[in-house]
């Protein structure tokens, strides 16, 4: 099944919900009316706060660099011993 | 050992697309026989016409190497990345490509653990994760982490994809599985990295991930102004009403 029908048919079912929700009276005729709202807003604020959250967790490795630099002079002189020309232009 | 023999059975292409790499690309390959010893692989150096020198270089490594081990299959300009990975395959003789970038920011010091990785998994695909526990990324300022994140937080929401970085593209594919994707592929640059793994995702491939570290050395020049972001959006778009 295409991503898109699986996303459509949760939007159908979510709005079947609400739509019950509204005939059924369980909930305030108000509130229920603004259900869509709150649900919206909610899921960017999700939203934000996994990007937050990803944020200040976002995985660095500054040793990685150093490393790098290693194996960059281990591999000049590999290399200029076997007749590359390694010069950086 | 048993996984030593079965490393004989299989052999890797390595398909590194190059423009302006004469010194990296030295280095990368001295890194890539390094890492793999002992494994069956040749590395196809895919150049789009580079005015540096890229290909004077590569024919040095090919004396110090090996023409087998080092195949040079130019281009005469910039083509695109899509279509050098097709070209870089047409003379592939192995039966799994790996593909990465020939800047250092892909180290190849990863390539064991993708190669381990899609043997113990029978994976279809082993793509390079910067997003989890064991990976990372070096030289991203804080605008940087923030697009990357918005815009991981955004494809996970809308496609659900199962890979947790749709972006990288350090991945090592089973040559017949990257044949499949690569030609429905339309999508270009970072776009085209993740309509890839989507697709793959979708038809219902194996992915397996391995974190990476990834050292982003190119200083500024990938500046993400507001139509990247846009292209980035229509390429989600995209990818969301087609799979």
């Amino acid at each position: 099944m295409k991503h898109i029908v699986k996303i459509f048919s949760l939007v159908v079912a979510i709005t079947a919900l609400w739509i019950g929700l509204l005939q059924s009276s369980v909930i305030p005729r108000s509130h229920t009316w603004l259900l869509p709202v709150y649900f919206v807003v909610s899921l960017g604020c999700y939203g934000l706060l996994m990007v937050g959250v990803g944020l200040m967790n976002f995985p660095t490795c500054p040793q990685e660099a150093l490393l790098l630099q290693k194996d960059i002079v281990e591999a000049k002189e590999y290399l200029k011993q076997r007749g590359v020309d390694v010069s950086s232009s | 050992m048993d996984a030593q023999n079965k490393n004989q059975a299989n052999k890797y292409s390595i398909i590194v697309p190059t423009y302006n790499e004469r010194l990296n690309i030295g280095l990368i390959v001295y890194l890539i026989f390094k890492h793999l010893k002992d494994v069956d692989f040749e590395v196809i150096v895919v150049d789009d016409g580079s005015p540096d020198g890229t290909q004077d270089m590569v024919i040095q490594l090919q004396k110090v190497y090996g023409e087998d081990r080092i195949l040079l299959r130019p281009r005469p300009k910039k083509l695109g990345l899509g279509t050098a990975y097709i070209h870089g395959m047409k003379h592939a003789s192995g039966n799994f490509v790996v593909i990465m970038d020939a800047d250092l920011s892909h180290h190849p010091k990863y390539l064991p653990k993708f190669i381990s990785k899609q043997m113990e998994t029978r994976a279809d695909i082993v793509t390079g994760t910067r997003y989890v526990k064991g990976g990372g990324v070096h030289g991203w300022n804080l605008i940087r982490k923030l697009t990357s994140r918005g815009a991981n937080v955004l494809a996970q929401t809308f496609l659900w994809p199962g890979v947790s970085d749709l972006t990288g593209s350090f991945r090592l594919y089973r040559k017949s599985v990257l044949e499949d994707i690569i030609n429905c592929c339309v999508s270009k640059g970072y776009v085209f990295q993740m309509e890839m793994i989507v697709r793959a995702s979708r038809k219902g491939y194996h992915i397996g991930e391995v974190p990476i570290t990834f050292v982003d050395r190119v200083f500024g020049s990938s500046k993400l102004g507001g139509s990247e972001i846009v292209e980035y959006l229509k390429g989600l778009a995209y990818l969301l009403v087609t799979m």
